[in-house]
C-alpha cells in the first residue's frame, strides 16, 4: 500500500474508499470480540464464507468480522444492514437460512431475534432493542461499525480527522487547552482531569517524553478496554498521536494484559497496518511528527493497573509502586516525563479534537462530562458493555438497558468499581452515575464494572471474595496493606465460616481505617472499601452470621446443608444423576436421601431436581431434619 | 526448549534488559514453563542476575517454574463469574480432576489454575480448558467438559 505524504493524500484515500461503497449494499456483520470467539463466532465465520460461495452471493454481499458489539451473552451476534435486522446466539447451521431468507428474500427468521425476557415480545432491528435503543455509543459505536483488522474502514467512519486537525490546525497548548476545556477525567478509576495532566507533562522539563496506554485492566468483572482495544485499535493509537503532539513526546507504549490475546492481536495488526500507510513512523503525514508505539504484554499481575507499578514493568523490572510525588508527569518511565491513561480515556480524545469541547460539556453533569462505558454483569437479564452519559441513573442502567433481574429473584445490591469499589443496595438505585455521587454512595467509578446481585448473593461472603483477590494481589511492599487486609481476610473467613464473634466487625472497622490511612498505593488504600460499604449497607447480613450462625442468601458452603423433603421426592433421579460427590442414595421409586457427611454443597441437586417438585431445600441457621426411615423410603 | 530457540528469542527482543519480561513470556508461552538451564541463558545472555530473574518469575502470575500438565484448566474467578457461581464449579474441577487450583498432578494430567478475570464476564461462570472456552457452565456441564478431555488423551 502506499504511503500517505500529506492530509490531502490522506483525504483523497478516505474518498476513495468510499466511493466503492453503496451503503445500500448488504453487509452481513459477525460480532468477533473475545465473548463472541467464546460462544463460536469462529465456526459462524466459517460457515458464512462458505454459504455465502455456494449460494452465489459472494460478490454481491459484502462480509465483516467486526469487534465487540458488547451484546455479549446473546453471541455470536450477526447484524445485516442497510436495514441493521440483528441475529442473536447464530449457530452455523443457521447460516444457510440467513442467507437464503433474509439476505436474497428480505424475510426475517423468527426465532433468531431478540426476545424481551419480561414481555415475551420479539425485536427485529439492533436498534430497536432496549439494551441499545438507550445507550448513547459515542465511543464504543465504531466498534459495530469497522473490522479491527482494516484501517480503510476506520477511515470510511472519519477516523484520523482529528489527527489532521491537531497535527495541521493546533498547537500543543491548544490541544491541552481543548482536553482540559473538555473537563475529561481519566476513565480508569480515580478521575483525575486529563487535562491538567498532561499538562503537568508539557510543561516537565526534558527532550525525551513517553506516552503509555494503559491496558492492564485487572479489575475483575470490568471489560470495556478490552473491548475498545480489540474493536477499534485505530481510535485508541490516534488518541494517543494526539497526546503525544500534545505533550512533546515521540514515543508511546501499550501496556496489555497478558489475558488479553486477541486485544494484542489486533493492535499489532493495526500498528503495522498505520506504519505501512505513514501514520506512524517519522514525519507523520508530511507535517514534520514523528511516533512511535510498541506493545508491552503484561504477565499477571493486578498491581501493574497502577501507574507507578505499570512503569516498573515497563522497564522490565517487578511492578511494584512507588510513593508519589514524584508523579509520572515529571519522572516516569526511565525517570522521564510520562503521560498515563487507560484505553478509554485515550478513545475520547479524537472525539474530543474533532467535536470540540463545548461538544463534550454538552453530555453528562456539572463535574463529569462525556459518556462512559460500563459492564453490566453478574445477575442481570441483558449482560454486557453499556455506555450511558454521566448522569444516568443506576436504576435506568440496570432496569431500562440491563431488563432487571432474571427470574423471580429480588434485587440486593450492584456492586461497582471493582475490588476498590462498593455496594450500592435498593434504595440508592436512583443514584447518578458520576465520579462524585459514586463516590458519596460509598463506591467509586472504578473502571466501570457494574455487577448486579440478586438474593442469592451473600454480602459477607462478596467481601470476603475482593479481599482474597486484594490479598492475593498486593505486592507486599508495604506493610498496612499487606498485613491489613491480610488480617481483615482472616476475619472475613471466619464470619463465613460461622466463626465470628461480636467484636470482629469492631475489630473489622479499625483495621479498615489503619490500611485506608496508611498504605502506599491506591490498592492498599481502597482495599477497605468492598468491606466498609457492605458494613454501612448489609450490617443485618454480617450479624445473622455471627449471632445465628446463618447465611440469609444461602450461600456460605458452611453454614447451609441440602436437605430432600421426603413428601416432595418423586424418586426421579434427576439430583441421583447429577451428583458428583456420590452423596445421593436412591434407587427406583425410594425417596433419595442426601448423606450429609459426603455432600461438599456444590447445589448440584437444586439445579437438577424438577422445578414441578421443588423436593431439594436449602437450609441455614436450623438443623437438617433427621433422614427418613428406611421402610419408609417406598413409593407405591 | 534448547538453548539455540532461547537465543532467537532473546535475539528478536534486541537482547536489552529492559526486555526480560517479554523474553520470559515467550518462553512460558512456548515451553508452557521456564527451566533453570533456559533462565541461567536468559540471565547470561540480558545480563541480569539470578535473582533478579528469580524475583520476576515468582512476582508474575504467568510464569511458571514447575511442568505443566497435558490438559490446562482456567478457571475464571471474577467477580460475575463469583456472583454467578465460580467457587462452585472451582469445588467440581479440583474435584474431578483431583488437582487443586495452582498445582498440576505427579503424572502431568491436569493443571489447574483459576484467573482473576478474563473479560468474558457476561458468558460467567467461565472455563478455559485447553484453550477453549465454556461459558455459562454449571457443575454437571464441568465434569462433561472434563471427562471429554480425559479421554481424548488417553
Amino acid at each position: 500500500m502506499p504511503r500517505i505524504n500529506s492530509s490531502a493524500e490522506l483525504d483523497a484515500l478516505r474518498q476513495e474508499i468510499l466511493s466503492q461503497r453503496d451503503p445500500d449494499q448488504p453487509c452481513l456483520t459477525l460480532c468477533s470480540g473475545s465473548a463472541c470467539h467464546a460462544t463460536g463466532c469462529g465456526k459462524v465465520a466459517a460457515a458464512i464464507e462458505e454459504e455465502m460461495e455456494s449460494q452465489g452471493v459472494a460478490d454481491d454481499v459484502h462480509f465483516r468480522r467486526t469487534g465487540c458489539h458488547g451484546f455479549c451473552e446473546q453471541g455470536p451476534i450477526v447484524v445485516i444492514y442497510p436495514e441493521g435486522i440483528c441475529y442473536l446466539k447464530v449457530k452455523p447451521e443457521d447460516i444457510a437460512e440467513i442467507i437464503s431468507e433474509t439476505i436474497k428474500e428480505k424475510k426475517i427468521i423468527e426465532r433468531l431475534l431478540y426476545v424481551d425476557p419480561n414481555s415475551g415480545e420479539n425485536t427485529t432491528l439492533e436498534e430497536d432493542i432496549p439494551f441499545y435503543k438507550n445507550q448513547e455509543r459515542l465511543v464504543l459505536g465504531f466498534n459495530l461499525k469497522i473490522d479491527p483488522k482494516s484501517l480503510e474502514d476506520y477511515l470510511a467512519v472519519g477516523g484520523y480527522q482529528a489527527l489532521v486537525k491537531t497535527l495541521f490546525e493546533m498547537t500543543p497548548e491548544q490541544v491541552v487547552g481543548e482536553v482540559k476545556d473538555a473537563n475529561l477525567r481519566g476513565r480508569g478509576g480515580a478521575g483525575f482531569p486529563s487535562g491538567v495532566k498532561w499538562d503537568f507533562a508539557r510543561k516537565a522539563p526534558g527532550d525525551k517524553k513517553y506516552v503509555v496506554v494503559n491496558c492492564d485492566e485487572g479489575d475483575p468483572g470490568a471489560y470495556m478496554d478490552r473491548s475498545l482495544m480489540e474493536g477499534n485499535p485505530y481510535g485508541v493509537l490516534e488518541g494517543l498521536m494526539i497526546g503525544a503532539y500534545a505533550i512533546g513526546s515521540n514515543e508511546g507504549y501499550v501496556y496489555v494484559r497478558q489475558e488479553y490475546p486477541l486485544a494484542v492481536d489486533n493492535l499489532e495488526i493495526a500498528i503495522k497496518k498505520a506504519e505501512d500507510y505513514g501514520l506512524l513512523g517519522q514525519d507523520i503525514l508530511g507535517s514534520g511528527f514523528d511516533f512511535t508505539v510498541k506493545v508491552h504484554r503484561g504477565a499477571g499481575a493486578f498491581i501493574c493497573g497502577e501507574e507507578t507499578s505499570l512503569l516498573k514493568s515497563l522497564e522490565g523490572l517487578p511492578g511494584e509502586p512507588n510513593a508519589r510525588p514524584p508523579f509520572p508527569a515529571t519522572k516516569g518511565l526511565w525517570g522521564k516525563p510520562t503521560n498515563i491513561n487507560n484505553v478509554e480515556t485515550w478513545s475520547n480524545i479524537p472525539l474530543i479534537i474533532s467535536k470540540g469541547a463545548d461538544f463534550f460539556n454538552s453530555i453528562g453533569t456539572e463535574k463529569s462530562k462525556g459518556t462512559k462505558i460500563f459492564s453490566l454483569v453478574g445477575k442481570v437479564n441483558n449482560t454486557g458493555l453499556v455506555e450511558v452519559p454521566m448522569g444516568a441513573t443506576l436504576r435506568d442502567i440496570i432496569y431500562k438497558i440491563g431488563g432487571g433481574v432474571p427470574g423471580e429473584k429480588k434485587f440486593k445490591a450492584v456492586q461497582t468499581g471493582g475490588p476498590s469499589g462498593g455496594c450500592i443496595p435498593e434504595n440508592l438505585l436512583d443514584t447518578k452515575v458520576d465520579f462524585d455521587e459514586l463516590t458519596q454512595a460509598g463506591a467509586m467509578m472504578g473502571s466501570g464494572g457494574m455487577i448486579v446481585m440478586d438474593e442469592d448473593t451473600c454480602l459477607v461472603d462478596l467481601a470476603r471474595y475482593f479481599l482474597a483477590f486484594l490479598s492475593d494481589e498486593s505486592c507486599g511492599k508495604c506493610n498496612p496493606c499487606r498485613e491489613g487486609i491480610r488480617q481483615m481476610l482472616k476475619i472475613l473467613t471466619n464470619i463465613t465460616k460461622g466463626l465470628g464473634t461480636e467484636s470482629d466487625l469492631e475489630l473489622l472497622l479499625e483495621l479498615a481505617e489503619t490500611t485506608k490511612g496508611a498504605s502506599l498505593c491506591a490498592l492498599g488504600k481502597t482495599a477497605p472499601n468492598p468491606v466498609l460499604s457492605t458494613l454501612r449497607y448489609f450490617k443485618d447480613e454480617y450479624e445473622a452470621h455471627i449471632k445465628e450462625q446463618r447465611c440469609p442468601a444461602l450461600s456460605c458452603k458452611a453454614l447451609i446443608a441440602f436437605y430432600i423433603e421426603p413428601d416432595k421426592c418423586k424418586a426421579c433421579g434427576a439430583c441421583f444423576k447429577q451428583c458428583p460427590a456420590e452423596a445421593i442414595e436412591g434407587g427406583k421409586k425410594r425417596i433419595h436421601v442426601i448423606d450429609q457427611d459426603k455432600c461438599t454443597r456444590c447445589g448440584s441437586c437444586v439445579d437438577a431436581c424438577p422445578k414441578a417438585f421443588g423436593a431439594v431445600k436449602v437450609m441455614s441457621g436450623e438443623p437438617v431434619p433427621v433422614a427418613i426411615a428406611e421402610e419408609a423410603r417406598n413409593l407405591g | 526448549m534448547d538453548i539455540g530457540t532461547v537465543d532467537q528469542i532473546i535475539d528478536k527482543h534486541h537482547g536489552e534488559a529492559s526486555s526480560l519480561i517479554q523474553v520470559l513470556l515467550e518462553i512460558q508461552r512456548q515451553n508452557k514453563w521456564l527451566p533453570k538451564t533456559v533462565l541461567t541463558r536468559v540471565s547470561e545472555k540480558l545480563d541480569v542476575p539470578m535473582s533478579q530473574i528469580q524475583h520476576i518469575t515468582t512476582f508474575y502470575k504467568t510464569f511458571s517454574l514447575v511442568p505443566k500438565g497435558r490438559h490446562e484448566v482456567h478457571v475464571c474467578m471474577g467477580t460475575a463469574c463469583h456472583v454467578r457461581g465460580a467457587e462452585r464449579i472451582l469445588d467440581t474441577v479440583e474435584e474431578v480432576t483431583g488437582v487443586k487450583s495452582g498445582e498440576t498432578d505427579p503424572d502431568l494430567n491436569f493443571s489447574v489454575e483459576t484467573v482473576n478475570c478474563l473479560g468474558c464476564c457476561a458468558l460467567g461462570p467461565v472455563i478455559v480448558v485447553d484453550g477453549e472456552y465454556h461459558g455459562n457452565v454449571e457443575p454437571a456441564e464441568t465434569v462433561e467438559v472434563l471427562k471429554n478431555c480425559d479421554c481424548s488423551c488417553e
